[in-house]
């Protein structure tokens, strides 16, 4: 575009804006860092993960203050939500495309997008009221760590369905067309043509899934059970640390309060090393 | 052999695509079923009583309408002229967009409950807010900022050369290149930007929490205390005991807004985006 | 045209000190507002989940009589109470327990007792518990209901989140700490621990007593059980002979505006008896 000097004020209004919108995510830091401080000081970051348990109310030090039951209770539900929303999701994406007929693919996608739309504290309360009882009649307490991989599940199945079948859509039909024409099955075509090609994406849109899983905080705490222990099996209760916050915060004083902007912290720590994963795979990804 | 693996692989899609309509239908059937018995024009209008087991959701349909606007009225007026920087006035690879590209990329990856906290520390105490419409739609606000800027520049980018390079030949200005020709053009981008960011608002939880509190009354101002639908889920899910049936009916009301709102800015965008392009 | 672009700019600087300045504002009124005879303002009450039922409905009725006042009640636990209380987030705070030494700084007023009860579901044909079979219970060591002469099912042991001063009467009652209990849910607020109880014929948990009988007579399939042979009713917390009571407290820090001063005595008056009663507290007022 022309640079013409009458429009340096628009160009330096622009600029101030953007860089108000720039700083915002340091603002969250920088506040986070300050609430956090008091615990860093005087609990230290080591107590964090060496203390015997999470009862933080005593004070600094009555106090304890081990988040590595929570770390864990995070990553489970995580993964075990990872492992069934994403090959379902990815097949989703892959029926989507290349298997269900034109109008039927399209009703599909849909389907997902409207429950990509469905607000996290529904499915809590989903969760909560229907599948909750149904598998405490099977193993009490119902609240626990598989009920919240299952919602978790749920919830994060049309984000990467979503994803995945928009990198799907940018595989280009000339490769698809000359596999074809080697009289390659459909599945063969998948495995060595589409997949191979859309691999950046779909990690990406499993990494972003991911993200969701470790952030999402009301389903997990209207689900989980909410009990700070090392779940020895899938019917028994965890906590998050997303959850922690938001059971705690409200109740929470002076360390106590502080302790829980070091998890916040942790928790930007976790967003921040997944979103330079996805772009360093995509990066990756175009040059190959 | 090979025959084999891809038969497998087409039962395997056809089932699990099956498998996940139908886990959705349940879901969804279930909310409708259970959701609209207790559906009314009283249950839209009067206020909830008997901590939320009888009475409707007046005052919370109205706080949460008043959290949104504080929320778009905050975002749209730095989003917008941030996009259009990205998209317009920044070259490609300039240190500037690059740095405020990232931090916008890691703003979308913050979970909504560190929003919370923050919007806690910062506008609730630090600013001295307190638990008010006006703290939580400014934490809203926050939180919806990257996902309005990364449509709203989709949608500049989307603007082809040519309009630039006639505006150019003409001898517009930039300004009113950007005012008369581009942001005219990019304007479902922006809609698509705003339906995204109010349904992303409608549906937050965790952020609002500690920032917008729980007061179930008709707020009087935005520093009142106003409890948003999505909240009124949340305690009457966990909180209330007989709670259900009406948890039911507000997640009802809560879903049918997000389609409502969804339907009708993509019918008006495609409608006003005609009556441009006929001019 | 730039022009244009700059007013777009400042407006929204415009928009956001006012955002700022607004809060500031607001509390100058109040204050101001205050020094009036005829009371007027807002009053934030934030704190024990057990208290606020009691403090809205009488929020409530001191609004009735003066018109132009407006309380919010807010929950969030006998912890968060004191701290806003100390801080001046909110003008009163609400504890469902008596003040520690460490709080000598505030003044509580009390406005009710209440006691702390053991419920379970409807259903459980259990009748009665010992004090060391809830410990037991509690810690662990009991986890089938068959084991006390129930049903041949675990145990769903709900205790309280950190924080809460419920929590905190049932750890003094019983002399544990919350380290060496083992429960199975973890929950927040009294009624959250009433629904799980109801949704749960295996489940025990332990709530206001008030907040048990309210919901217990509105049909809600829960029952509480007697404290080392007492009976968990109003009546025995009001003979001062339930063992796990305590006071419900209005709590305040330093000098107070008059309206604050003014709900207080109205808190603290015969006037909301009937109001006590109904939420199944035991009024203190004579």
């Amino acid at each position: 575009m022309s640079r013409l000097p009458s429009d340096t004020p628009l160009k330096w209004g622009l600029r101030i804006i953007a860089a108000i919108a720039g700083t915002i995510v340091l603002l969250i830091v920088l506040f986070l860092v300050i609430e956090a401080i008091p615990a860093l000081q005087t609990v230290g970051l080591k107590r964090f993960f060496t203390d015997p348990s999470w009862h933080p109310a005593g004070g600094t030090e009555a106090g304890t203050f081990n988040l590595i039951p929570m770390l864990v209770g995070t990553i489970l539900v995580t993964a075990g939500a990872i492992l069934i929303a994403a090959p379902l999701g990815i097949a989703s994406a892959l029926f989507c495309q290349y298997y269900a007929p034109l109008r039927l693919g399209k009703l599909y996608r849909h389907l997902i997008e409207l429950l990509a739309g469905i607000p996290s504290v529904v499915y809590g309360f989903w969760g909560l009221v229907v599948l909750a009882p149904l598998i405490r009649q099977w193993q009490p307490p119902g609240q626990s760590l598989l009920t919240a991989i299952l919602i978790l599940a749920l919830m994060i199945l049309p984000t990467v369905m979503l994803l995945s079948e928009s990198t799907l859509r940018s595989v280009s039909h000339s490769y698809i067309q000359a596999a074809n024409a080697l009289g390659l099955s459909r599945w063969a075509i998948i495995q060595s043509v589409v997949l191979p090609t859309a691999r950046g994406g779909i990690i990406t849109a499993v990494l972003l899934g991911a993200g969701r899983a470790v952030g999402e905080t009301m389903a997990v705490l209207m689900v989980a059970g909410n009990v700070v222990q090392m779940p020895d099996n899938l019917f028994a209760p965890v906590r998050t640390i997303t959850a922690n916050i938001a059971l705690e915060l409200g109740y929470a004083m002076d360390h106590h309060r502080s302790a829980l902007f070091v998890t916040g912290l942790m928790l930007m720590a976790i967003i921040v090393m997944l979103v330079g994963f996805a772009h360093w795979i995509n990066k990756g990804h175009v040059y190959d | 052999m090979t025959n084999w693996t891809n038969r497998i692989a087409t039962v395997l899609m056809w089932f699990t695509a099956l498998l996940v309509t139908s886990v959705f239908l349940w879901i969804i059937t279930d909310l409708l079923r259970q959701g609209i018995t207790h559906l009314s024009w009283e249950f839209l209008v009067t206020a909830p009583s008997d901590a939320g087991r009888s009475g409707g959701i007046g005052p919370i349909l109205i706080s949460t309408l008043l959290i949104l606007g504080v929320c778009l009225l905050t975002s749209v007026p730095i989003g917008v002229p941030t996009a259009i920087l990205l998209a317009e006035f920044s070259r490609k690879g300039h240190w500037f967009g690059r740095l405020i590209r990232s931090s916008l990329d890691v703003l979308a990856g913050v979970p909504s409950i560190v929003f919370g906290l923050f919007g806690n520390a910062f506008f609730c105490f630090y600013l001295g807010m307190g638990f008010s419409i006006l703290s939580g739609g400014l934490t809203l606000s926050c939180m919806v900022l990257p996902l309005l800027i990364r449509s709203t520049e989709e949608g500049l980018r989307s603007v082809p050369d040519d309009y630039r390079q006639a505006a150019t030949a003409l001898g517009l200005s930039d300004a009113a290149t950007l005012w008369r020709i581009i942001l005219p053009a990019a304007t479902p981008g922006l809609i698509v930007g705003l339906i995204l960011s109010i349904s992303r608002a409608l549906a937050e939880t965790a952020a609002l929490l500690f920032t917008s509190g729980y007061a179930d009354r008709m707020p009087q101002s935005l520093m009142d205390s106003g409890r948003s639908l999505s909240i009124h889920i949340y305690d009457l899910a966990m909180n209330v005991p007989g709670g259900e049936a009406q948890a039911y009916a507000t997640a009802m009301v809560l879903i049918a807004l997000l389609l409502i709102i969804n339907v009708a800015t993509s019918w008006a965008s495609t409608r006003w985006l005609h009556g441009r392009i006929s001019l | 045209m730039s022009k244009k672009m700059t007013y777009i700019a400042l407006l929204q600087l415009t928009i956001i000190s006012i955002s700022m300045i607004l809060s500031g504002c607001d509390k100058h009124e109040n204050a101001k507002a205050s020094e009036i005879p005829q009371l007027q303002g807002k009053l934030i009450l934030t704190g024990s989940s057990t208290v606020a039922p009691l403090a809205n409905e009488i929020a409530k009725r001191f609004e009735a009589q003066h018109p132009g006042v407006r309380i919010d009640v807010q929950t969030g636990g006998s912890s968060r109470g004191i701290a806003d209380s100390r801080r001046g987030t909110a003008d009163i705070g609400m504890a469902s327990r008596a003040l520690k030494s460490s709080e000598s700084d505030l003044t509580a007023h009390t406005i009710a007792m209440d006691g702390v009860g053991m419920i379970l579901h409807q259903d459980n044909p259990i009748k009665s518990l010992t004090d060391k079979q809830i410990l037991d219970i509690y810690t662990g060591k009991i986890t089938h209901w068959s084991k006390l002469g129930g049903t041949d099912n675990p145990i769903t042991v709900i205790n309280k989140a950190e924080g809460r001063a419920t929590l905190e009467v049932f750890l003094h009652y019983f002399k544990i700490k919350n380290e060496n209990i083992k429960p199975s849910i973890i929950i927040g607020e009294n009624q959250q621990a009433i629904r799980t109880v109801a949704g749960d014929p295996n489940a025990i948990g332990y709530v206001s007593i008030g907040t048990a009988d309210y919901e217990a007579s509105h049909g809600i399939p829960i029952r509480l059980l007697p404290i080392n042979g007492i009976k968990a009713t109003v009546a025995n917390v009001r003979k001062g002979v339930f063992p796990m009571s305590r006071p419900l407290n209005l709590v305040t820090h330093g000098k107070i505006s008059p309206l604050a001063a003014a709900f207080i005595a109205f808190a603290s008056s015969s006037q909301i008896n009937d109001l006590v009663e109904a939420q199944y507290f035991v009024p203190i007022a004579q």
